[in-house]
């Protein structure tokens, strides 16, 4: 008996969770009040609800179908998985789309799929869903849709002028790990595609010569996804493969994505699931690596094994290895030093050198920035206060780590 | 005597606007204005509500204080008509105020700004339109039920108006109601009773909510702080979510408890057309091209996009050998398409050799880089990699059968004899080497770019030309011959 859209819905849904991203921000402004259509973007993106795992859901992330040609370990839709298998018509996807939208529930589609028959045929029917998303609906909301690596050039350049973002996943930090773990996936192809899109997105950000307006591809980017803890690799490699991936390709964000347990999974995977830890701390080490001006090396030097530490954030565990750089004066220290204190984000450290004009700053000064005084104290020198000794105390990281977690009976 | 302004509503803020312009005229200092919004606070006492007569210049405010006291106004706290007096009347002799981030009123005017704005955010994210019957050959109808904590419909209902331009809908909430009517947005302050709504899309809603959860990485206080249970009453989503944290570690438990399987048929068949299918079979140079492109003979595939061939025709008379791709290269997977690629297009058009009739290609077929922040910048291969790649040239130059081969820079002289030499001793003269074709060296065009001195760029760009001119030469005499 055919399943119904809603048990479809179910096996599509469930099979598209483990891709990270559900981000909708950093495209171009768009909107139905005048022009018609249903639909807008407006540089932040919305979080319309969080499921327990404390993920947003900002998309319809969905697949096309989770049928796959293809056998990687990782991953739940894997040819050897007995998971139940389903698709969509693209006709279905845009009706869910926009019903959903309607009701406000989301603002925008993810669209992946599942390997069928050929990378074409696949890219194909995506990109058939967006096109008529945009073109037939007016459709002025986000869409994410996912790029298979080996699909022809011009179906990308298609895909590109409905898709906000383009995403291609490097799945493994390494080329071994990949060659290990997804047999059947090149590095180096996904290595080109990523360097196509970057080429294609550059040339569009570029009034063209003729009519200075400019052509559209995918105006918010392009991103990826590593998973972590699947195989060997450490932090470090992690990380410097992040820095390459930005560094290359212009990449808008890297998504870290635990290796989480599937159902039926493979005997190839690690039995124990990473630390939900970790995965935050890459993304910790990630941010200090695009806003706070750290190299990646200077973030991942402190342990000889190549792990970040997983009860210190990567910003105090840096500062605790670079003590001769502290205290900081926070009344004369350059921006990128106030960056460098643990316990000072972006925001606090903008608002610090807009005060600075006006008067000395002082400890409860910074308290109504709603800084941590008792995290930044030890590494700052302000109007009213000076660490003294606290600086080059031997066990400043006892006293910052946090307390062991009393375990309770149940 | 004190000043009593009445506000025509809880967020008027052109009521706030003209009152506070007529009592900066007037002179009246903040502590002697008391603000009541709409009929709030009404006494019996009488009041002395008539503007003061005005003494002092017109007052001024920058375009920002506009910007942040407009949020503010939406604010529910009832001190906040006050602030804002208080900080437009400082404003008027500290014109830098607001940018002290520290001080005292200015951080407890942001404290409201950001409390407005993320209760405004959380509304454009936690507003759930149900359909609602309409009329035949009309838009579709959606109507709403929100519960704000701040004033803040008027201020949030152009979103949806932007957003839901094509349907008409209404947003009923206790602090007032929006709506779009063919177009047309209104907005009110009157406080609407909740309606009965139910929509049977909502199940499908359930459906994808419960199964996009991962239950192998729950985090609920993420949850929570993101969407606190103060919203919970009106998403339909949110009755499923303590029974998806109650199921979770059975089905944590089931999953790590779950035998492997044996694969299903398909999967069998997939594996076996996998393994039948032939691989690559060309031949010649587009053979070895196809093979190069998976080349690991050394590390630098890892970090490099892809194998940088050589281009041309299969066969030519000219062979031009250059250090290794840069950055545009890599990319594109093409040699010399980069700033360094025009430098030397240019001079080949001023030798007078067209680019296609010659093969193109360099001594290492990886980018080497090194990562400064978030730019690569070229490393220089080291003598074991060209070694390694010495391989792929020799190849290329049997396929080829070039005549002569233009060596540019000394990496490409090393890969072509071997050797490391200085370029100096060598350049521009013709000479040959072991294995059949003749070499020119010359510099690699990436050198002109690097010189600072713009004179020294032209004598040098000159050179260049010369040299390749030089090769043309060569090839077009009758009796070329390379000198021993």
């Amino acid at each position: 008996m055919p399943r119904s859209l809603r048990e479809r819905l179910a096996i599509l849904s469930d099979a598209a969770k483990y891709d990270a991203s559900c981000a909708s921000s950093g495209t171009e402004r768009r909107d139905s009040s005048k022009s018609g259509g249903l639909g807008s973007t407006e540089g932040s993106g919305i979080c319309h609800a969080y499921a327990p795992d404390g993920r947003c859901i900002s998309l319809l992330k969905v697949l096309l179908t989770n049928f796959c040609i293809y056998d990687c370990a990782y991953c739940i839709n894997r040819s050897s998985s007995n998971v139940e298998r389903a698709r969509f018509t693209p006709e279905e996807v845009v009706w869910l789309t926009l019903e959903f939208y309607r009701r406000n529930y989301i603002e925008g589609l993810f669209l992946s799929s599942g390997i069928i028959r050929s990378s074409d045929h696949t890219m194909e029917e995506m990109v058939r869903v967006v096109r008529e998303l945009r073109t037939t609906h007016g459709f002025r909301g986000y869409i994410h849709l996912k790029s298979i690596p080996e699909a022809s050039p011009a179906l990308i350049e298609e895909a590109g002028l409905y898709a906000d973002r383009l995403s291609i996943n490097v799945e493994m930090p390494t080329d071994a790990g990949l060659a290990s773990l997804a047999p059947e996936k090149r590095p180096q192809g996904i290595r080109r595609a990523m360097a196509a899109l970057r080429t294609k997105i550059e040339e569009a950000s570029e009034p063209t010569m003729r009519t200075r307006k400019r052509q559209r591809f995918a105006p918010a980017g392009q991103s990826t996804q590593m998973i972590v803890g699947a195989d060997e690799a450490n932090d470090a490699t992690i990380l410097a493969t992040s820095g390459r991936l930005y560094g290359s390709y212009g990449l808008r964000r890297v998504y870290y994505s635990g290796f989480s347990p599937i159902p039926d999974a493979s005997s190839r995977l690690p039995p124990q699931k990473p630390p939900l830890m970790r995965e935050h701390r890459l993304y910790q080490a990630d941010w200090l690596f695009r806003f706070y001006g750290f190299g990646i090396e200077e973030i991942t030097a402190a342990r000889p094994d190549g792990m970040l530490d997983l009860d210190l954030d990567p910003k105090l565990a840096w500062a605790l290895a670079h003590r001769e750089d502290f205290p900081v004066d926070v009344n004369r220290a350059a921006r990128e030093m106030l960056l460098r204190v643990p316990g000072f984000g972006t925001k606090a450290v903008a608002a610090i050198l807009a005060t600075r004009r006006h008067r000395r700053i002082r400890l409860e000064d910074l308290g109504r920035l709603r800084v941590s005084l008792a995290k930044v104290r030890p590494f700052i020198v302000t109007a009213d206060w000076t660490p003294l000794t606290l600086i080059d105390r031997d066990d400043l990281g006892a006293l910052l780590r946090p307390p062991p977690e009393q375990l309770t009976l149940l | 005597m004190r000043h009593t302004v009445r506000l025509g509503g809880a967020a008027d803020f052109a009521g706030w606007r003209d009152a506070a312009r007529d009592l900066l005229l007037g002179g009246i200092p903040p502590q002697e204005v008391d603000w009541r919004a709409g009929d709030a606070g009404a006494s019996l006492l009488e009041e002395n509500t008539a503007p003061p007569p005005p003494v002092m210049p017109p007052p001024r405010v920058p375009p920002a204080f506009l910007e942040l006291a407009e949020a503010v106004i939406c604010h529910s706290d009832p001190a906040r008509f006050g602030l804002l007096y208080r900080l437009i009347a400082r404003l008027q002799a500290e014109r830098h105020l607001l940018s002290d981030a520290m001080d005292a009123d200015v951080v407890a005017a942001r404290r409201l700004e950001k409390a407005v704005r993320r209760d405004a955010h959380k509304m454009t994210a936690f507003v759930r339109f149900r359909e609602a019957p309409q009329a035949e050959g009309a838009r579709r109808r959606f109507i709403a039920w929100f519960e704000p904590e701040h004033h803040i419909v008027a201020h949030t209902a152009p979103f949806f108006a932007r957003r839901f331009g094509d349907m008409d809908w209404m947003i009923l909430t206790p602090r007032g109601s929006a709506s779009l009517t063919d177009g047309t947005l209104s907005v009110s302050e009157e406080p609407a009773r909740k309606p009965d709504l139910a929509d049977p899309t909502d199940e499908l809603w359930l459906t994808y909510y419960a199964n996009i959860f991962n239950p192998a990485r729950l985090k609920v206080k993420a949850m929570l702080s993101e969407m606190p249970k103060k919203y919970w009453a009106n998403l339909p989503e949110a009755a499923l979510i303590p029974d998806l944290i109650a199921q979770t570690p059975a089905r944590v438990a089931a999953m790590a408890e779950q035998e492997m399987r044996r694969p299903p048929l398909f999967h069998e068949r997939l594996q076996a057309r996998a393994t039948a299918e032939p691989t690559s079979t060309a031949e010649g140079l587009a053979g070895l091209r196809e093979e190069a492109r998976s080349c690991t003979r050394c590390p630098l595939h890892c970090h490099a996009t892809q194998t940088v061939f050589g281009e041309g025709p299969d066969r030519a008379e000219l062979m031009i050998v250059g250090e290794q791709p840069g950055d545009h290269e890599d990319l594109q997977g093409r040699p010399f398409v980069g700033p360094a690629g025009q430098v030397f297009d240019e001079a080949m058009r001023h030798a007078g050799i067209d680019r296609g009739t010659a093969y193109v290609t360099n001594a290492v077929k990886h980018f080497k880089y090194e990562l400064r922040g978030k730019r690569r910048l070229h490393q220089s291969p080291n003598s074991a990699e060209v070694e390694q790649c010495r391989w792929w040239l020799g190849q290329e130059m049997a396929l080829v059968r070039p005549r002569l081969v233009v060596a540019m820079g000394r990496t490409a002289v090393l890969a072509l004899t071997g050797r490391a030499q200085k370029l100096a001793d060598l350049r521009g003269r013709v000479q040959a080497l072991p294995a059949g074709p003749a070499m020119l060296a010359t510099v690699h065009p990436s050198y002109l770019l690097r010189l600072p001195d713009a004179r020294a760029r032209e004598q040098e760009t000159i050179r260049f030309r010369e040299d390749l001119a030089a090769a043309r030469n060569w090839l077009s005499a009758p009796t070329s011959s390379p000198a021993r």
